[in-house]
């Protein structure tokens, strides 16, 4: 953790730490003592095999799925009595797993959700100006349904609808997944662009290399268990990476 | 054809009715997933709210009506709290039991409270004939059309435009994702549970001048809503509202022209083939019943 690129952000403090994270569903552990950190304006990315804990992991931040033990904590805050809903004003918006829209709903119907909390609803018209100039089809298919997007411009809707929340701590789980390469670049592209604007942003992706490319600092995760945290430069060269894919 | 005219307007003005009682249940059902077995209680909640404000000061129906909204709101908060709560994340056969359980305890109370008198609301314009193009129909009948319609097409534009109306269609679609935009699902339900109950509370009273009140008033136009509901896709709002003419229509010719003592069969057989046809409703897609719409 001595490599530059760890201290970026840190001057701020961690926006979000994680400390000895169980979590199950039902009697079967998914996550084992997780912990990490997520800082100021940082890109982290969470990577790991399939069913390694990822989802899971953002599930228990954003409070969809609590935790058995273990705390949560955002802005030096322990969420453990905040519900899920009630998160989102704080700032924790999270893209899910498989995009999760509105399907029999528009375009732009999807997107005024995303402004549910009153702060987010006071910017609302603004914010949408923002989403569509980041995302000009957004602007182009606004009166069509959702669920006839392609699945590229699905996943720009889940993100632009994220937006409108104006998070502070953005988590995408997978929003890669399935989409063509040109799209795949693009969505990359964009995550970026939203770092840049100053929102924190928590990726958890299975495109490893690329998502070890875009972010600053990453964790593995190997059945429901940290292995290696750093550096994003330093975990890609990192032997345990590749065992932690291949299982050798 | 000479009938024509009355059995059309007939219709129109039975299926209106029809409209407000399956728009709360399939309200209800699309939003919370739970199928309100007490939704006839209430409509006999509203008949007897009538009736009592009737003999006791004279009220006219219509006057209770404007009672009626922050009444039946607050009974919609009431039963949600005290009963739908709990079991809002049960199994469906819990919920069942308890809606069915609910629908037996009200029941009962209107028995021991109010007797099984057959009791009526009898106001002037229950008896005041208006003739419309070769159609007689009571004024009651069109007032209660006319503000059934309003009812419903009020409820679906708050739907269609506003942000609470959003959120519920949103909750309906997907609950897990709803909640990740920083919506209270819970609230979502009891504000769903509470003007599905305002709405068919209203159109008891709205019915009070026309038919008879007594503890299980409530069961014949309950019936009607479930085929209607059905028929239009549960919990399609539009699909309710078609559904409400369909099922009028076919009781209104039916009892035309076989006489009154078919005009159950009819609906029911007309229920079967669409469950056998078109288990989605007449209008709906199939499996858009899962994602509420």
């Amino acid at each position: 953790m001595s490599a530059p690129v760890a201290e970026h952000g840190r001057r701020d403090g961690a926006l979000l730490r994680l400390e000895g994270v169980d979590a199950f569903y039902g009697d079967l552990q998914a996550l084992h003592a997780v912990a990490f950190e997520v800082y100021e304006r940082e890109i982290a990315a969470v990577v790991g095999a399939n069913a390694a804990g990822k989802t899971t992991t953002l599930r228990v931040i954003s409070g969809t799925l609590p935790s058995r033990t273990g705390r949560v904590i955002f802005q030096g805050r322990d969420l453990a009595d905040v519900p899920a809903h009630r998160r989102v004003d704080l700032g924790i918006v999270q893209v899910p797993e498989g995009r999760r829209l509105f399907p029999f709903m528009t375009v732009l119907e999807n997107l005024l959700l995303g402004a549910h909390t009153p702060a987010a609803r006071a910017a609302r018209d603004g914010t949408l100006e923002e989403v569509y100039a980041l995302f000009p089809v957004l602007a182009d298919r606004r009166v069509q349904l959702a669920g006839s997007l392609s699945g590229g411009e699905q996943q720009m809707l889940a993100i632009g609808r994220a937006l409108m929340a104006r998070p502070r701590l953005l988590m995408l789980d997978e929003p890669t997944l399935g989409l063509a390469p040109v799209f795949v670049k693009r969505i990359f592209e964009i995550v970026r662009t939203i770092n840049e604007r100053g929102v924190t942003v928590l990726l958890v992706e299975q495109n490893v290399r690329q998502a070890l490319a875009l972010a600053h600092r990453a964790c593995v995760l190997e059945n429901g268990r940290l292995t290696l945290a750093g550096p994003a430069q330093a975990v890609l060269a990192d032997d345990r990476l590749k065992r932690a894919y291949l299982g050798l | 054809m000479g009938a024509l005219p009355q059995l059309v307007v007939s219709t129109l003005l039975l299926g209106g009715i029809y409209a407000l009682i399956a728009v709360g249940l399939t309200l209800i059902f699309g939003i919370m997933r739970v199928v309100n077995f007490a939704h006839g209680e209430f409509l006999m909640l509203g008949m007897y709210l009538a009736f009592w404000s009737f003999s006791l000061w004279r009220l006219d129906p219509y006057v209770v009506l404007v009672v009626a909204l922050p009444v039946f709101f607050v009974v919609g908060l009431l039963s949600y709290w005290l009963v739908m709560k709990g079991v809002i994340k049960a199994s469906h056969n819990v919920q069942i039991f308890t809606t069915v359980g609910l629908s037996i305890a009200l029941q009962n109370v209107a028995l021991v409270l109010w007797t099984g008198d057959y009791r009526f609301v009898r106001p002037w314009h229950a008896s005041e004939v208006v003739r419309l193009g070769g159609a007689a129909l009571n004024l009651s009948q069109i007032v209660a059309f006319a503000v059934a319609v309003a009812f419903t097409g009020g409820l679906m534009a708050f739907m269609k435009f506003t942000h609470a109306g959003r959120v519920m269609r949103a909750t309906a679609e997907d609950r897990e994702a709803a909640t990740l935009m920083g919506i209270d699902t819970e609230r979502v339900y009891r504000l769903a549970w509470t003007i599905g109950i305002v709405c068919v509370g209203v159109a008891g009273v709205l019915l009070s001048p026309v038919y008879t009140v007594y503890p299980q008033a409530g069961l014949q136009f309950v019936l009607l809503a479930y085929v209607v509901v059905v028929l239009g896709g549960l919990g399609d709002m539009r699909g309710a509202l078609f559904g409400s003419l369909i099922v009028a229509a076919v009781e209104t010719v039916g009892a035309y022209t076989l006489g009154i003592a078919w005009k159950e069969v009819l609906y029911f057989v007309l229920f079967i083939l669409v469950l056998v046809f078109r288990p989605a409703g007449l209008f709906g897609q199939r499996g858009a019943e899962t994602l509420g719409m």
